[in-house]
């Protein structure tokens, strides 16, 4: 009988049966689950393990970075972004040197390293400016669109004169009232937040304009009007426009504040009062005298 | 018969269980060659008309998307012989087959042509509980039947009922619903050894596989080239295959008789070695190229080299005519038709209506077998070939392949066999908890 025990001769033709092994091996890769994760994981595993192994040294990682960097250096210092200049519109020469100074920007310089929202909270950030827009050009100009505050009134702080604009934002500091002398000047506590009343006052004032020095918010409450020799207008704290009205009417008609008046008080719409100065006081009593 | 019961449950539950997952193999184990078909399931028929007519075995549900054979080893008689070898001849198939269909199978149908097959025909009546009669009664008169000894160490292979009468009115396709007292059924038995199907099972097993189902070789080769005509009316067919030739009888679209011939195209081959002194290889060469049944005055002309690789090359230099190897080949193809003239003559053949007699199988391919299959088994014969399904290639349309593609319809749509209804309660173990757990589902 044959030996049951294989024994395959050499150059006798091999089995064409797969092995065991063989078989099973191929119904596993045949396994969906199994091919997926051989022909997508495994490589996606190797190709990790070696970047991570590769970055895992500082050295590269700071290779990686440097290149990185350069490139973009590069590519950001291109004529195509670098801006060359600024223009300002809409400021006088004053306020577009204050913006000059607020950003201080060294030309050239590329675009990409302007932070053009912060740079307008900059510049929007100037009392004297109301609004402000930038953008850059073409051909590398950064263009500062400036809407600025216009002033209506001359406000006397405690620290100096200041121009006011008619929402009560103070523009600049003023060395002298002559500076300025076609604004009107208000002053007191509280007068910005009732600006629109004080110059009212201003508006109504006719004759006695070039008289007036000035309209004093009094207690954060009322108006007085002081006029240049000193007289003095006490306005009450409803209606006072009205009111300031009927002492300019008392004037026309009886020159009233030519006398030697101080204070004309309208504080009480029904009984207007007049306060007299001394002399006057005197004066008038011995007129009465010489009278009896 | 419990454990049969059991086990053809948990295989038809395996074959469901691929199709759900859409793919199965076949594999024809036979004595000359292996063949594995892959079968893709695309769920219901995709081509049908949408009037309840499919096509006619429901062979366009599913395609062949990978095929392949190998020369059988280790097979003889359609039976296992040595493990070891099998096992390899069957690895090589199923490999090549998934390679091609690119998917792994895990599920597998096999068939076996081996095995003596016997078919015994059983009877069963009961009272039809209810009214009309129910599938519970199905189950029972199946259950009823009185099964013979079918002899120490042999298996129930298939038992499907064949025929339902209802009181006195027989032939009965499908008696569910029908109005009667007295249920009968006739069932087709066929039993096979049972170590046959032990040494299938391990060797399917030791390549990893699962079985999904068992048949017959001569039951699947009759599916797959009887035309329906002849199922319905009645025809017989020749698988004659390597090892072995299977019978089956046909009638009414169910197998009535199954038998097998110990006896193939081996034999042939094996009888031209001898009378030749030719190696079994050059044998079975010179009888694919120039085999024949029927010697013309040409025959005797043709001169067929025989010189076998004896290394003598100078010396060894014969020649036969062709009408001797036909002299050689004629007297045992003549014996094998002979002995299933026998057996069908034994299972009363002759008394069917029409007596068709289809010979298929690689053996079938002999030039001139259908003039002496004509002699012997009567004037009916023809040629089959397996019914075309989708996908095949064409290497593997031809007889050869007709038990594998046999087995592709048989797992489209398998016959009713007994274990596919329900065994009724009474013949559980008093003591089931299923008992139990049924009488729930039924009653509430």
């Amino acid at each position: 009988m044959r030996s049951l025990k294989a024994q395959r001769p050499e150059g006798v033709r091999r089995d064409p049966a797969p092995s065991r092994w063989g078989y099973r091996y191929q119904r596993l890769m045949l396994t969906p689950g199994f091919r997926k994760l051989v022909k997508v994981g495994v490589p996606m595993l190797v190709v990790g393990g070696l970047i991570a192994g590769w970055t895992a040294r500082e050295a590269n990682r700071q290779m990686i970075a440097d290149a990185y960097n350069n490139t973009k250096t590069q590519l950001q210092q291109r004529d195509e972004f670098m801006v060359k200049m600024m223009a300002i519109d809409g400021a006088d020469d004053t306020l577009a040197t204050d913006i000059r100074t607020v950003l201080p920007l060294e030309f050239p310089q590329s675009n990409f390293d302007l932070d053009l929202e912060e740079m307008r909270q900059t510049v929007a950030a100037l009392p004297a400016v109301a609004d402000v827009s930038l953008r850059v050009r073409p051909g590398g100009v950064l263009q500062v669109n400036v809407t600025q505050r216009v002033p209506v009134a001359v406000f006397r702080a405690p620290e100096g004169l200041k121009l006011i604009d008619s929402e009560g934002v103070l523009i600049q500091n003023i060395i002298a009232r002559a500076d300025r002398s076609d604004l009107p000047l208000i002053t007191g506590d509280g007068a910005r937040e009732a600006l629109d009343e004080g110059l009212e006052i201003y508006r109504v004032a006719g004759p006695l304009m070039p008289r007036m020095r000035g309209v004093v918010r009094m207690g954060e409450r009322r108006w007085d009007v002081i006029l240049d020799s000193g007289q003095r207008i006490l306005l009450p704290t409803d209606n006072p426009v009205p009111a300031f009205e009927r002492v300019v009417a008392l004037n026309q008609a009886q020159d009233l504040l030519e006398r030697d008046v101080a204070v004309v008080d309208m504080r009480h719409p029904a009984r207007p009062t007049i306060r007299m100065n001394e002399q006057a006081v005197t004066n008038l009593r011995q007129i009465n005298a010489e009278q009896e | 018969m419990r454990d049969l019961y059991q086990s053809q449950r948990a295989m038809r539950a395996m074959r469901q269980a691929a199709m759900q997952r859409g793919v199965i193999a076949i594999l024809d184990i036979g004595s000359s060659k292996i063949a594995c078909l892959v079968l893709r399931f695309d769920g219901p028929e995709q081509y049908s008309d949408g009037d309840g007519v499919g096509s006619m075995a429901g062979q366009s549900s599913f395609r062949v998307i990978g095929a392949a054979t190998t020369r059988s080893r280790g097979v003889r008689f359609g039976e296992v012989e040595a493990m070891a070898e099998t096992e390899r001849a069957v690895r090589t198939a199923v490999q090549a087959a998934q390679k091609m269909a690119n998917v792994r199978v895990d599920h597998v149908i096999a068939c076996l042509s081996g095995g003596r097959p016997r078919s015994y025909g059983l009877d069963g009546q009961v009272d039809v509980m209810g009214q009309t009669v129910t599938e519970g009664d199905i189950g029972r008169v199946l259950a009823e039947c009185e099964v013979p000894d079918i002899g120490e160490g042999r298996q129930v292979l298939h038992a499907q009922p064949i025929n339902f009468a209802l009181d006195h009115r027989s032939g009965l396709e499908d008696p569910r619903g029908q109005i009667g007292t007295t249920l009968t059924t006739d069932m087709h038995m066929m039993t096979v050894e049972d170590s046959i199907i032990e040494n299938l099972l391990y060797c399917i097993k030791r390549c990893d596989l699962e079985l999904a189902g068992i048949a017959s070789s001569a039951y699947a080769a009759g599916i797959s080239s009887l035309v329906e005509d002849e199922q319905e009316l009645g025809a017989a067919c020749i698988d004659m295959g390597g090892g072995s030739t299977g019978i089956s009888i046909f009638m009414r679209k169910h197998m009535i008789y199954s038998d097998a011939v110990r006896m193939g195209g081996d034999h042939v081959t094996s009888d031209i070695s001898m009378g030749l002194q030719v190696a079994p290889a050059m044998a079975e060469r010179i009888k694919t190229f120039y085999g024949g049944v029927l010697a013309t005055g040409m025959d005797d002309r043709e001169m067929i080299e025989v010189g076998s690789n004896t290394g003598d090359w100078e010396r060894d230099r014969r020649t036969v005519s062709r009408a001797e190897l036909i002299g050689i080949m004629r007297p045992r193809v003549e014996e094998i038709l002979e002995e299933v003239r026998v057996r069908l003559d034994a299972a009363g053949f002759e008394h069917l209506p029409s007596q068709q007699i289809v010979l298929t199988g690689g053996g079938s391919q002999i030039p001139g077998l259908d003039g002496l299959a004509s002699k012997i088994l009567g004037q009916q014969v023809r040629l089959g070939r397996p019914l075309r399904v989708q996908g095949l290639p064409q290497a593997a349309t031809g007889s050869a392949f007709s038990a594998a593609v046999g087995l592709s319809l048989f797992a489209a749509n398998p016959q009713d066999e007994w274990w596919d209804f329900d065994i009724p309660a009474e013949k559980y173990p008093a003591r089931s908890f299923k008992r139990a757990v049924r009488w729930f589902r039924e009653n509430w």
